[in-house]
């Protein structure tokens, strides 16, 4: 418990002010004005609106477009967050065990992370290029013909390749930490206990790793949900034509390009609501792991 | 003179937790008087309220003749040690001990003067330039003595100083707070839960428990004539036997021994005996006090402890390494002199 | 799991091990001992991470006729001072008014500004809820609080409306203010004062410090380290702003590098031969401070980033 101690009429006021200014500003107003124009129509032309209750909600989920955004969404969310945190775990038991190097591969497994999303994303374009692109040849060895930027899939799993990629640093970094505070002693007691390496990790590390990977699950999803806007706008050259797309780019795209306020302010809202679920998991599972400690 | 008064003190919590419960205590000048009790019974809170670290809910703290409840710490006049020193830890030593002096707008060199006089007299001269993290222990102690002593206080205020050194050093440094306070001549209060330490330092020692006074005396006071069960059980290691037992007709019934002796009271008392005061009968001299059933044999050296029990009850009494160990079973010969009479029902010695 | 790998490769060893037991049970205590499965698996996973960026800085040094022949190069080109100093130094964009250096400083003084502002902004709320006990505290924790549950992506349209209405579209103020709303420096700092020993508190205050004087004194000095990694991370975050940069700056003179990107996507349309050379030339240009950072601030890099994400 930590004791608030000094008493001050004005002091926290003045101390809180810019935060709180900056709030209210750009964080309150916007976020209550996204709520508002969910339940209007505007008339891009003249400026004026309608009220049309749960419309722009009804009209949103039930086209098409949004249930295929929907979906690939989902599946991009769970491959993207399925293998970043797979590779990365290796990684990080492979470089928790070696003894000699640990440094310089740590700084080399890390520092994509440094690496803006549409920056990976232009990187991506170039490897999955139809003309210069060493991806595409190389699994044309397979007989894969692969059409990134015209086939939906194959462009939604460039997409994939790219995410995951730039999302292993934040997982290695996270999953080397943890085993790295796993207590000597344990690892020690560990060993006298059963003779197995594979099942020394999968009984001991593993579950002492557990708070740390439903922690990175829920820094993953939201990465996927929001953060790889960058990769797919650069993936898909801005101009999204016929491929995938996730629900936050959709967003982006009905308000801006398709000047569907509304829409877009309903949708928005929607994530809203996802995002405010997923938080509210992730700090019943912090709490937990203060229990633990 | 008196240096600092303690009326009627008590001390609410929001939540409507009573820690200190109407507690009334003096502290004489040069008076180093210990705050002894279990963790939770007040000593720290009652410390605290004194150097303005909690507010008092009821009552009045007169430093020197000042009602200071609404004072400002830094405004009182007093000094603290703390449990875990409370050193800054980006701030070299001197700069630790100047630090408080800056802040009254003490001129430059009378700082430099105090700190370098402090650091001589507890030896931390060749560790100014340091930071708290480069110094070992018993040197962290020094130097959060050090901040105590440059601001010439009133009264020191010492919260638990030596719980985080080993058993070595803590020894040590209580003889060293004990030197420097009598040579500086500075009230203080020391608060620990340690009972050798309350025992060695104090010229008062003020025992409490759940909020409350217990006693308050000399050491050999609180040692020799303990005001409570509670008291005799907490001051003096190992601690007191209490052994119930029955009164009448001028003697006192343990089990199915009787002891003659001059008490007044009828029924059930609880009957104290130091383990240094129950001798072991040796062989058939002449003991007529209960038999005792050995049950271990501790051996410290100059003297064994030998536990078993007595009417069915724990009891643990000294012996001197001379002596033969005893057998399973021997009497006690207790002194009227030696034995403490407590209610049964409350605990407040008879 | 690689140690799984191990006993994979440990237990046949056994049976091999039988005629000539010497060699076999030294080759799987050899692998054992010099953790050589380990060291493979981070090897592929160092060429896995770095491959591609290796490939796209040695393509850029090539020309756009050679990489549009030949595909992507591995090997190092000799186009790599004229690729450079044409994404450094020539005129871009529709009104010919960027240059890649210009880009740079745009995104330098949103990587600064953002960093600082918000650790500024973030400690001095802080502070006030660990150290005040006032009437709003803990309404304005929670205010703040909630700025964790709506990234800037969800709510983009209006925050674009708001940051319209108010004029501050293409100027450093729009683009940094919003992006200090969200309050995961106050909460990182909110969690360090925490574990700042309460006693400290209450010596500075038995030594005469006030408000102010502890928060300069005491914390700033005590939070130097966490300010250190806060600040890196932060750099890092503010340079790499995509989203943002792209609805507020029109004007090319505001363009970042990260921006930028974008707009070189128009390498692909209209061009028969694209300038694959400038674009990667670019995302390297773009890449190269973040990097630098994280790698050279490593290991406050790691402490700010796994203490902050508690």
């Amino acid at each position: 418990m930590h004791k608030a101690q000094f008493q001050s009429p004005l002091y926290p006021y003045l101390l809180l002010l810019p935060q709180m200014a900056i709030v209210a500003v750009f964080f309150l107003w916007p976020s209550a004005e996204a709520v508002r124009s969910s339940f209007f129509l505007q008339d891009p032309f003249f400026g004026n609106e309608t009220f049309v209750g749960i419309d722009n909600y009804t009209d949103a989920v039930t086209r098409s477009d949004y249930g295929r955004a929907a979906w690939f969404t989902f599946l991009f969310t769970v491959v993207v967050t399925f293998f970043s945190l797979g590779i990365a775990l290796l990684l990080a038991v492979a470089a928790d065990n070696v003894l000699r190097g640990q440094g310089p591969y740590k700084t080399l497994l890390m520092w994509v992370y440094a690496i803006a999303p549409p920056v990976a994303g232009l990187i991506g374009i170039m490897l999955f290029d139809q003309h210069i692109g060493p991806i595409v040849d190389f699994v044309a060895l397979f007989g894969w013909d692969m059409r990134v930027g015209v086939d939906y899939w194959d462009t939604g799993i460039a997409m994939m390749i790219v995410a995951t990629w730039k999302q292993i640093p934040v997982n290695f970094i996270f999953f080397l930490s943890g085993l790295q505070s796993i207590p000597k002693g344990v690892r020690e007691a560990a060993s006298i206990d059963n003779p197995s390496p594979s099942g020394r990790f999968w009984t001991i590390i593993f579950p002492l790793l557990a708070p740390t990977s439903f922690f990175l699950m829920i820094i993953n999803i939201t990465y996927a949900f929001f953060e790889t806007f960058g990769i797919v706008d650069v993936m898909l050259k801005g101009e999204p034509g016929n491929n995938p797309v996730t629900l936050v780019y959709k967003v982006f795209l009905d308000g801006f390009r398709g000047n569907d306020l509304g829409g877009s302010s309903a949708q928005s809202v929607i994530l809203m609501v996802f995002v405010l679920a997923l938080t509210i998991i992730q700090f019943r599972l912090i709490e937990r792991r203060v229990h633990y400690t | 003179m008196t240096t600092l008064e303690i009326k009627q003190a008590v001390k609410r919590y929001p939540n409507g937790a009573l820690a200190v419960k109407g507690v009334d205590v003096t502290v004489e000048e040069g008076e180093l008087v210990v705050f002894v009790g279990p963790s939770g019974c007040g000593k720290s809170t009652l410390l605290r309220m004194v150097a303005g670290l909690e507010s008092v809910t009821e009552g009045e703290i007169v430093l020197d003749g000042r009602l200071v409840n609404e004072v400002e710490p830094a405004n009182r006049n007093i000094a603290m040690v703390f449990q875990n020193y409370a050193l800054y830890p980006h701030m070299t030593v001197y700069r630790n001990l100047a630090y408080g002096l800056k802040n009254r707008g003490t001129p430059k060199a009378e700082i430099d003067a105090k700190v370098r006089e402090a650091a001589k007299l507890l030896q931390i001269g060749d560790f100014l330039e340091r930071k708290p993290s480069q110094l070992s222990g018993g040197q962290r102690q020094r130097v959060a003595m050090g901040r105590a002593i440059v601001r010439d206080p009133a009264i020191f205020l010492f919260d638990e100083p030596l719980s985080n050194l080993d058993a070595k050093l803590r020894n040590q440094m209580r003889l060293e707070i004990k030197r420097l306070q009598r040579r500086l001549g500075t009230a203080a209060i020391y608060v620990t839960h340690d009972q050798v330490e309350a025992m060695t330092l104090a010229d008062r020692i003020v025992v409490l428990n759940n909020g409350e006074i217990e006693q308050i005396g000399a050491p050999a006071e609180v040692y020799g004539a303990p005001a409570s069960t509670f008291v005799a059980s907490f001051i003096g290691a190992p601690p007191m036997n209490l052994l119930e037992a029955q009164t009448g007709d001028g003697a006192i019934v343990i089990g199915e021994t009787r002891i003659a002796a001059p008490v007044h009271a009828n029924g059930p008392i609880t009957l104290g005996i130091r383990p240094e005061r129950a001798h072991l009968a040796n062989g058939s001299g002449g003991a007529d006090g209960p038999p005792m059933q050995v049950d271990t044999v501790e051996e410290l050296g100059a003297v064994r402890l030998i536990h078993g029990s007595v009417g069915g009850q724990h009891f643990t009494a000294n012996q001197s390494a001379d002596e033969p160990i005893p057998g399973d079973q021997v009497r006690l010969r207790l002194l009227p002199d030696d034995l403490h009479l407590f209610d049964h029902g409350t605990g407040r010695r008879l | 799991m690689s140690q799984d790998q191990i006993a994979v490769t440990g237990k046949p060893a056994v049976p091999v091990a039988r005629p000539a037991s010497a060699t076999g049970a030294g080759f799987g205590a050899f692998v054992r001992r010099h953790q050589i499965v380990e060291h493979i698996v981070l090897l592929f996973g160092v060429l896995l991470m770095m491959g591609p960026i290796a490939v796209a800085f040695t393509t850029s040094t090539h020309d756009p006729v050679t990489i549009h022949s030949e595909g992507m190069q591995l090997g190092f080109g000799d186009n790599f001072l004229p690729t450079y100093e044409a994404v450094i130094f020539e005129q871009t964009g529709f009104t010919k008014q960027v240059t890649g250096w210009g880009m740079s400083l745009n995104s330098l003084i949103l990587g600064l500004g953002f960093a600082i502002g918000k650790i500024i902004v973030s400690m001095l709320a802080a502070y006030a809820i660990v150290y005040f006990r006032f009437p709003l505290g803990t309404l304005c924790f929670w205010v703040i609080f909630s700025t964790l549950l709506l990234p800037l992506e969800v709510r983009i349209l209006p925050s674009y409306e708001v940051v319209q209405g108010l004029g501050l579209l293409n100027s450093y103020t729009g683009l940094i203010l919003p992006l200090i709303a969200s309050a995961t420096g106050t909460f990182f700092f909110r969690q360090f004062f925490k574990s700042v020993p309460n006693e400290l508190l209450e010596a500075a205050r038995i030594d005469g410090a006030g408000p102010f004087r502890f928060f300069w004194d005491i914390l700033v000095p005590l939070s130097r380290t966490m300010i250190a990694a806060i600040f890196i991370i932060m750099f890092v975050v503010g340079w790499n702003q995509y989203l943002w940069p792209i609805l507020m700056t029109t004007d090319e003179s505001f363009y970042t590098v990260v921006r930028g990107i974008r707009q070189i996507l128009q390498v692909w349309i209209g061009a028969d031969i694209p300038d694959y050379n400038e674009a990667l030339g670019l995302a390297i240009i773009a890449m190269i401070p973040p990097v630098l950072i994280v790698i050279i601030f490593q290991r406050m890099f790691i402490k700010g980033l796994v203490e902050s994400e508690k």
